[in-house]
């Protein structure tokens, strides 16, 4: 009996270590696991907030769920805390004016170095064919 | 012969403007955020007062320009602040109210009589949900709000000389208008 009851205790130890949060469908667990992981920690901020032990991690993690059970949508979820945290606590910026730069600098770095490393390969085929004719 | 000197050039600029990208990044204090609520309307709260029964709203402390300090007991900055948040109100500029972030009452009173209590009124956030709608992500942290109920500027940290002369009382200055009575 008493062995028993030291496992069932060792269980519930473990069970509690994490927060539970009961949603009423598989879509709201899914929501809830999405956004904790697009959400940064600001305190901590190279964490999410589902992986954080920080205070204010934890307290956003109820929050989200907390909006999660009254239906709101990830969209208005993360619109809330955006107006409150600002575009910070997105992992993902938005695309606007001011960041178009952040979306635009990797395609261009990437169009560029295409181009050139296409003209390299151009030039040397091109010297290997004349140099070919030569000899 | 000059087409060389250029192409040669590239790497080279490419490589200074690297050099300034990341320096200007050095030093910089990634934990200062900007406040997504500056010229926003402060959010609506109503909340017990630590040093009476009242319960403080938002539409009760309209009309009045006013600091509002989040701190908590528990915070070591709060500490190194609380001479300054002190000087600050003994020169009545404008009231200074706190809020009690995440702090046990017994607590924060107990901090309030070792120390003073330079607060207006104080008002008690046991759970930390008014500070989630205020953007609040660690102690200190201190909001001014004008009299229309409007945040007009956030600090982040402790306030200090500095950021009281630069920061503060500019924008204390230009928004008195606001106060009413």
């Amino acid at each position: 009996m008493k062995r028993i009851l030291l496992t069932l205790l060792l269980i519930a130890n473990t069970v509690f270590a994490i927060d539970i949060h009961e949603f009423k469908t598989e879509q709201q667990r899914l929501d809830y696991q999405q956004l904790t992981e697009e959400l940064r920690c600001l305190v901590c901020q190279n964490q999410n907030i589902a992986d954080s032990d920080a205070g204010l991690a934890k307290d956003l993690r109820n929050e989200v769920a907390k909006m999660i059970k009254q239906d709101m949508n990830q969209t208005q979820i993360t619109d809330y805390l955006v107006e409150r945290y600002g575009d910070f606590v997105r992992y993902s910026p938005p695309m606007r004016a001011d960041t178009i730069v952040l979306w635009a600098l990797p395609a261009l770095v990437l169009l560029i170095a295409g181009f050139m490393v296409f003209r390299t390969i151009k030039k040397t085929a091109n010297s290997t064919t004349n140099n070919g004719a030569d000899s | 012969m000059n087409k060389t000197i250029v192409k040669a050039l590239v790497p080279l600029v490419i490589f200074l403007s690297l050099v300034i990208l990341l320096y200007n990044g050095l030093g910089k204090d990634t934990r200062l955020l900007p406040s997504a609520l500056i010229d926003k309307p402060v959010p609506k709260f109503s909340l017990p007062s630590l040093l009476n029964d009242k319960i403080i709203d938002n539409n009760s402390l309209k009309g009045q320009m006013y600091l509002l300090n989040v701190w908590g007991s528990w915070c070591p900055n709060c500490r190194i602040e609380h001479p300054m948040v002190t000087e600050f109100a003994r020169q009545n500029i404008i009231p200074v109210y706190g809020l009690n972030y995440k702090d046990e009452d017994a607590d924060a009173k107990a901090w309030l009589n070792q120390f003073g209590n330079p607060y207006t009124d104080i008002l008690v956030d046991l759970d930390g949900r008014v500070g989630i709608d205020f953007g609040v992500y660690g102690a200190p942290e201190t909001f001014l709000i004008d009299g229309n109920g409007i945040i007009r500027h956030k600090i982040v940290g402790e306030l200090n000389p500095q950021n009281i002369q630069n920061e503060l009382l500019p924008m204390i200055d230009k928004y008195k208008n606001t106060i009413k009575n």
